[in-house]
């Protein structure tokens, strides 16, 4: 009797250990919004994940035809960059358009260049920023109103990631300024790997 | 000598804050039974054409009223709409019922909620002026208002200088 539960004990810390082992290697958020992708640039130019990398970013996905959120969020960033200062100089804000059909090149310029010159469009295919969304877990759809035009329904968290281009975590729409604060200047801390 | 001016200076903050308020609440309106405050819109991106209305409603009346439908000059479309989070996603919906304004109650179009969508803009909204709407309401009829434009990431209506 006391030997069975004995063999139960060793056999529990062989499963816990096992298992611990293995989560332990698996990549622990690290493969969040890693993605290959070829879109454009605000300027025209191609760009792909490789501008997500040695600089701090944030990254917003949104369109120009937003009413409330990206244009309060696009200037949230320029508030928070004005408070950062000089210490602001280095993060690279990305706003990536959940509405392609309507929004090409210059609408992105027009728009992003508004709130910062740190703040860049990207458009292109929509297959391709469907990719993009779908690395980042984010969710958008388009809502038709009724004279026939339509707005949408998009994830309005804004994603930070590393030097390395890897996520370091959201900031969420209307999040108080100096928690925002604080995990940007927590990002410009951080030294690339 | 520097008491005098520290003195001076409280009473001419104390006058500057009396004064504002007292816009702040010159920029009520009255029709009839509701009461309009906080109308405001924001400057427009150039190539978007879109943008959200604000203004509170509140009815001082006896019976319930609601908001069906709204218009502007400046604006091809205007709709009623409502912004909601669910999660961390923004949801858009138009409200084809419009808004009831319960008695007794204030209802606040404001960013993040309730709002008056302005859309297929052909003229940006551009910060100091002056948007005009009008209003339809199922008992008090139409009202014309005025929605100042406040800066583009603006989160409240603008302090009103022009009586300065």
């Amino acid at each position: 009797m006391l030997r069975n539960l004995r063999f139960f004990l060793w056999g529990l810390v062989i499963v816990v250990g096992i298992g611990a082992t293995i989560l332990s290697f698996l990549p622990r958020d690290r493969g969040f919004g890693q993605i290959s992708f070829n879109l454009i640039d605000h300027d025209g130019n191609p760009i792909t994940e490789t501008a997500f990398r040695g600089q701090p970013t944030g990254l917003f996905f949104g369109f120009t035809h937003c009413p409330d959120v990206c244009p309060a969020t696009l200037s949230e960033i320029a508030v928070w960059l004005d408070e950062l200062g000089p210490d602001g100089k280095p993060l690279q804000f990305y706003f990536i358009t959940v509405d392609p059909e309507r929004d090409d090149v210059t609408a992105m310029k027009d728009y992003a260049t508004l709130f910062s010159e740190q703040v860049i469009g990207i458009t292109g295919d929509a297959d391709e920023i469907k990719r993009l969304e779908a690395a980042f877990g984010v969710y958008s759809e388009k809502v038709p109103t009724s004279d026939g035009d339509y707005t949408m329904n998009h994830t309005a968290s804004l994603f930070l990631l590393n030097r390395n281009g890897q996520f370091e975590g959201t900031i969420a729409y209307q999040e108080p300024m100096d928690m925002a604060l604080g995990k940007l200047r927590r990002l410009l801390g951080q030294n690339a790997s | 000598m520097i008491r005098s001016i520290t003195r001076a200076a409280a009473f001419a903050a104390t006058l500057t804050l009396i004064a504002s308020q007292a816009l702040a609440h010159m920029t009520e309106v009255q029709f009839g039974e509701l009461t309009f405050s906080q109308a405001f819109t924001r400057a427009m991106p150039p190539s978007a054409g879109t943008g959200g209305g604000y203004v509170t409603i509140t009815n001082t009346g006896t019976e319930a009223d609601r908001l069906i439908a709204v218009s502007s000059p400046a604006a091809p479309v205007a709709q009623l709409h409502q912004m909601k989070m669910d999660g961390d996603v923004m949801m858009m919906s138009e409200l084809p019922d419009g808004i009831v304004i319960p008695v007794g109650e204030s209802v606040a179009l404001a960013p993040g909620g309730l709002h008056i969508m302005f859309m297929q803009v052909p003229a940006p909204f551009a910060e100091g002026d002056v948007v005009s709407v009008t209003l339809t309401f199922e008992r008090a009829g139409q009202i014309d208002l005025e929605l100042p434009v406040a800066p583009i990431g603006a989160k409240s209506a603008p302090i009103d200088h022009s009586g300065h």
